[in-house]
Protein backbone atom coordinates (compact mmCIF):
# COMPACT_ATOMS: atom_id res chain seq x y z
CA UNK A 1 0.00 0.00 0.00
CA UNK A 2 0.88 3.58 -0.63
CA UNK A 3 1.04 5.80 2.25
CA UNK A 4 1.36 8.92 0.02
CA UNK A 5 -0.53 11.22 -2.91
CA UNK A 6 1.34 12.10 -5.94
CA UNK A 7 -0.42 14.41 -8.31
CA UNK A 8 1.40 16.05 -11.15
CA UNK A 9 -0.08 18.47 -13.24
CA UNK A 10 1.04 20.88 -16.34
CA UNK A 11 0.30 24.47 -15.98
CA UNK A 12 0.12 26.71 -18.62
CA UNK A 13 2.31 29.45 -17.17
CA UNK A 14 5.77 30.14 -15.99
CA UNK A 15 7.53 29.27 -12.88
CA UNK A 16 7.04 32.35 -11.82
CA UNK A 17 3.70 32.73 -11.94
CA UNK A 18 2.83 29.16 -10.05
CA UNK A 19 5.58 29.97 -7.44
CA UNK A 20 3.42 33.30 -6.33
CA UNK A 21 0.16 31.40 -6.70
CA UNK A 22 1.17 29.03 -3.98
CA UNK A 23 3.15 30.86 -1.44
CA UNK A 24 1.39 34.35 -2.17
CA UNK A 25 -0.95 34.26 1.00
CA UNK A 26 -3.48 35.96 -0.69
CA UNK A 27 -3.48 33.90 -3.44
CA UNK A 28 -2.93 30.91 -2.04
CA UNK A 29 -5.81 31.98 -0.24
CA UNK A 30 -8.22 32.63 -3.41
CA UNK A 31 -7.62 29.05 -4.79
CA UNK A 32 -7.37 26.88 -2.17
CA UNK A 33 -10.26 28.61 -0.79
CA UNK A 34 -9.03 29.90 2.20
CA UNK A 35 -8.44 33.21 4.35
CA UNK A 36 -5.26 33.56 5.70
CA UNK A 37 -4.32 36.02 8.35
CA UNK A 38 -0.35 36.59 7.02
CA UNK A 39 1.77 35.67 4.73
CA UNK A 40 3.45 32.20 5.09
CA UNK A 41 6.92 31.75 7.22
CA UNK A 42 9.18 28.73 7.28
CA UNK A 43 9.20 27.19 10.88
CA UNK A 44 6.06 29.41 11.27
CA UNK A 45 2.19 28.50 11.63
CA UNK A 46 -0.33 29.60 9.03
CA UNK A 47 -3.36 30.53 10.61
CA UNK A 48 -7.26 31.23 8.79
CA UNK A 49 -10.44 30.27 8.00
CA UNK A 50 -11.93 27.80 5.40
CA UNK A 51 -13.78 29.81 2.15
CA UNK A 52 -14.96 26.92 0.62
CA UNK A 53 -18.88 26.93 0.79
CA UNK A 54 -20.36 25.14 3.22
CA UNK A 55 -16.59 24.94 5.20
CA UNK A 56 -16.65 28.29 6.20
CA UNK A 57 -17.10 27.08 10.17
CA UNK A 58 -13.73 25.70 10.11
CA UNK A 59 -10.01 26.37 10.76
CA UNK A 60 -6.88 26.45 8.68
CA UNK A 61 -3.95 25.30 10.37
CA UNK A 62 -0.75 24.02 9.21
CA UNK A 63 2.78 24.76 9.73
CA UNK A 64 5.32 25.82 6.71
CA UNK A 65 8.10 23.49 6.38
CA UNK A 66 10.12 24.87 3.56
CA UNK A 67 9.89 27.76 1.08
CA UNK A 68 12.97 27.16 -1.83
CA UNK A 69 12.08 29.79 -4.17
CA UNK A 70 10.56 28.24 -7.43
CA UNK A 71 11.20 24.96 -6.46
CA UNK A 72 9.60 23.61 -3.44
CA UNK A 73 7.06 24.64 -1.56
CA UNK A 74 6.28 22.57 1.36
CA UNK A 75 3.83 22.19 4.95
CA UNK A 76 2.59 19.83 7.40
CA UNK A 77 -1.24 19.87 8.13
CA UNK A 78 -3.78 17.49 9.87
CA UNK A 79 -5.63 16.36 6.17
CA UNK A 80 -8.98 17.24 6.49
CA UNK A 81 -9.67 17.86 9.50
CA UNK A 82 -13.13 18.94 9.21
CA UNK A 83 -15.10 18.01 12.73
CA UNK A 84 -14.67 21.40 14.66
CA UNK A 85 -15.06 19.04 17.74
CA UNK A 86 -12.32 16.81 17.26
CA UNK A 87 -8.59 18.32 18.21
CA UNK A 88 -6.65 16.94 15.38
CA UNK A 89 -3.69 18.07 17.06
CA UNK A 90 -2.90 14.84 18.77
CA UNK A 91 -2.90 13.53 15.11
CA UNK A 92 0.37 13.08 13.23
CA UNK A 93 0.52 15.34 10.35
CA UNK A 94 0.89 14.79 6.86
CA UNK A 95 3.54 16.59 4.96
CA UNK A 96 2.36 18.17 1.85
CA UNK A 97 5.18 19.43 -1.12
CA UNK A 98 4.72 21.38 -4.22
CA UNK A 99 8.02 20.76 -6.30
CA UNK A 100 8.22 23.38 -8.91
CA UNK A 101 9.81 22.07 -12.72
CA UNK A 102 10.06 24.59 -15.77
CA UNK A 103 8.71 23.04 -18.98
CA UNK A 104 8.66 23.88 -22.41
CA UNK A 105 5.14 24.99 -21.81
CA UNK A 106 4.69 26.39 -18.69
CA UNK A 107 4.95 24.59 -15.64
CA UNK A 108 5.12 20.96 -13.73
CA UNK A 109 4.04 20.77 -10.34
CA UNK A 110 4.15 17.74 -8.78
CA UNK A 111 2.19 17.51 -5.62
CA UNK A 112 2.42 15.19 -2.69
CA UNK A 113 0.94 14.65 0.30
CA UNK A 114 3.03 12.00 2.79
CA UNK A 115 3.03 10.32 6.10
CA UNK A 116 -0.23 8.48 6.33
CA UNK A 117 2.28 5.93 8.19
CA UNK A 118 5.42 6.45 9.01
CA UNK A 119 6.23 3.05 7.31
CA UNK A 120 8.78 2.77 4.73
CA UNK A 121 7.32 1.79 1.24
CA UNK A 122 9.72 -0.59 0.23
CA UNK A 123 9.38 -3.12 2.83
CA UNK A 124 5.42 -2.88 2.71
CA UNK A 125 6.18 -3.58 -0.88
CA UNK A 126 8.72 -6.32 -0.28
CA UNK A 127 5.95 -8.17 1.54
CA UNK A 128 3.17 -7.88 -0.52
CA UNK A 129 5.45 -9.04 -3.32
CA UNK A 130 5.42 -12.57 -1.50
CA UNK A 131 1.93 -13.11 -1.42
CA UNK A 132 -0.82 -13.46 -4.42
CA UNK A 133 -3.81 -14.02 -2.38
CA UNK A 134 -6.84 -11.52 -2.44
CA UNK A 135 -4.84 -8.92 -0.34
CA UNK A 136 -2.90 -7.87 -3.58
CA UNK A 137 -5.63 -7.23 -5.58
CA UNK A 138 -6.24 -4.89 -2.60
CA UNK A 139 -3.45 -3.57 -2.81
CA UNK A 140 -4.07 -2.86 -6.80
CA UNK A 141 -7.53 -1.36 -6.11
CA UNK A 142 -5.71 0.94 -3.55
CA UNK A 143 -2.89 1.91 -5.87
CA UNK A 144 -5.16 2.89 -8.84
CA UNK A 145 -7.03 5.17 -6.87
CA UNK A 146 -3.43 7.29 -5.11
CA UNK A 147 -1.66 6.62 -8.21
CA UNK A 148 -0.42 9.40 -10.25
CA UNK A 149 -2.88 11.44 -12.07
CA UNK A 150 -1.21 13.16 -15.56
CA UNK B 1 -17.71 15.59 0.62
CA UNK B 2 -18.03 12.66 2.72
CA UNK B 3 -18.38 14.57 6.18
CA UNK B 4 -18.28 11.20 7.91
CA UNK B 5 -15.22 10.14 6.58
CA UNK B 6 -13.44 13.29 6.56
CA UNK B 7 -13.92 13.71 10.04
CA UNK B 8 -13.00 10.05 11.11
CA UNK B 9 -9.62 11.14 9.80
CA UNK B 10 -6.32 9.81 10.52
CA UNK B 11 -7.60 8.99 14.20
CA UNK B 12 -9.20 6.00 12.76
CA UNK B 13 -7.24 5.03 9.88
CA UNK B 14 -3.63 5.34 11.59
CA UNK B 15 -3.57 2.49 13.80
CA UNK B 16 -4.66 0.20 10.05
CA UNK B 17 -1.38 1.77 8.89
CA UNK B 18 0.72 1.12 12.06
CA UNK B 19 -0.58 -2.48 12.14
CA UNK B 20 0.41 -2.90 8.85
CA UNK B 21 4.00 -2.08 9.74
CA UNK B 22 5.60 -4.90 10.07
CA UNK B 23 6.19 -7.82 8.12
CA UNK B 24 5.10 -10.82 10.08
CA UNK B 25 1.48 -8.98 10.22
CA UNK B 26 2.25 -8.19 6.86
CA UNK B 27 2.70 -11.76 5.59
CA UNK B 28 -0.15 -13.22 8.14
CA UNK B 29 -2.87 -10.57 7.08
CA UNK B 30 -2.10 -11.89 3.51
CA UNK B 31 -2.64 -15.33 4.15
CA UNK B 32 -6.04 -14.70 6.30
CA UNK B 33 -7.03 -12.59 3.12
CA UNK B 34 -6.65 -15.88 1.46
CA UNK B 35 -10.37 -16.50 2.38
CA UNK B 36 -10.98 -18.99 5.19
CA UNK B 37 -10.05 -18.61 8.95
CA UNK B 38 -6.57 -20.17 9.79
CA UNK B 39 -6.15 -21.49 13.57
CA UNK B 40 -2.48 -20.70 15.06
CA UNK B 41 -1.08 -23.65 14.55
CA UNK B 42 -1.49 -23.56 11.00
CA UNK B 43 -0.32 -19.77 11.21
CA UNK B 44 3.09 -20.79 13.29
CA UNK B 45 3.56 -23.50 10.86
CA UNK B 46 6.41 -22.54 8.64
CA UNK B 47 7.12 -19.71 10.63
CA UNK B 48 10.37 -19.12 12.80
CA UNK B 49 8.47 -17.26 15.39
CA UNK B 50 6.56 -19.39 18.38
CA UNK B 51 3.39 -19.36 19.14
CA UNK B 52 3.27 -16.89 21.69
CA UNK B 53 4.96 -14.39 18.82
CA UNK B 54 2.44 -14.96 16.17
CA UNK B 55 -0.72 -14.80 18.74
CA UNK B 56 0.82 -11.22 19.68
CA UNK B 57 0.85 -9.87 15.80
CA UNK B 58 -2.82 -11.70 15.57
CA UNK B 59 -3.81 -9.06 18.77
CA UNK B 60 -2.38 -5.91 16.97
CA UNK B 61 -4.67 -6.92 14.26
CA UNK B 62 -7.38 -7.78 15.80
CA UNK B 63 -7.04 -4.06 17.57
CA UNK B 64 -7.11 -2.49 14.00
CA UNK B 65 -9.95 -4.55 13.71
CA UNK B 66 -8.49 -6.41 10.31
CA UNK B 67 -8.58 -9.78 12.03
CA UNK B 68 -11.71 -11.09 13.78
CA UNK B 69 -11.47 -14.47 16.01
CA UNK B 70 -13.90 -17.11 17.12
CA UNK B 71 -13.46 -20.33 19.42
CA UNK B 72 -14.04 -23.66 17.60
CA UNK B 73 -13.79 -26.28 20.47
CA UNK B 74 -10.44 -25.36 22.00
CA UNK B 75 -8.79 -23.76 18.94
CA UNK B 76 -8.97 -20.12 17.69
CA UNK B 77 -9.70 -19.15 14.11
CA UNK B 78 -8.61 -16.01 13.09
CA UNK B 79 -10.32 -14.78 9.74
CA UNK B 80 -9.57 -11.46 7.82
CA UNK B 81 -12.02 -8.55 7.95
CA UNK B 82 -10.99 -6.07 4.69
CA UNK B 83 -13.75 -3.68 6.12
CA UNK B 84 -10.94 -1.64 8.07
CA UNK B 85 -8.53 -1.67 4.61
CA UNK B 86 -11.70 -0.65 2.66
CA UNK B 87 -12.36 2.57 5.01
CA UNK B 88 -8.79 3.61 4.37
CA UNK B 89 -9.26 3.24 0.74
CA UNK B 90 -12.28 5.31 0.70
CA UNK B 91 -10.26 7.86 3.25
CA UNK B 92 -7.43 8.05 0.72
CA UNK B 93 -9.75 8.37 -2.23
CA UNK B 94 -11.54 11.30 -0.92
CA UNK B 95 -8.12 13.56 0.05
CA UNK B 96 -6.97 12.31 -3.31
CA UNK B 97 -10.28 13.65 -5.17
CA UNK B 98 -9.49 17.28 -2.79
CA UNK B 99 -6.26 17.39 -4.16
CA UNK B 100 -7.28 16.80 -7.66
CA UNK B 101 -10.09 19.60 -7.09
CA UNK B 102 -7.46 22.33 -5.72
CA UNK B 103 -5.32 21.76 -8.48
CA UNK B 104 -7.65 22.06 -10.88
CA UNK B 105 -8.70 25.29 -9.17
CA UNK B 106 -5.19 26.40 -9.36
CA UNK B 107 -4.63 25.58 -12.77
CA UNK B 108 -7.19 27.93 -13.91
CA UNK B 109 -6.23 30.46 -11.43
CA UNK B 110 -2.76 30.52 -13.25
CA UNK B 111 -3.62 30.22 -16.50
CA UNK B 112 -6.55 32.87 -17.06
Amino acid sequence: MDDRIEKRIELKAPVSRVWRALTDYREFGEWFRVRLDGPFVPGQVSRGHITYPGYEHLKWEVVVQKMDPERLFSFTWHPYAVDPQTDYSKETPTLVEFRLEKTANGTLLVLTESGFDKIPAERRAEAFRRNDGGWTEQMKNIESHVAKKP
Amino acid sequence: MSQRSHSRGLRVHAPVFAALGDETRLLLVAKLSEGRPYSISELTRGSSLTRQAITKHLRVLESAGMVRHAHTGRESLFAFNPQPILELKEYLDLVSEQWDQALARLKTFVED
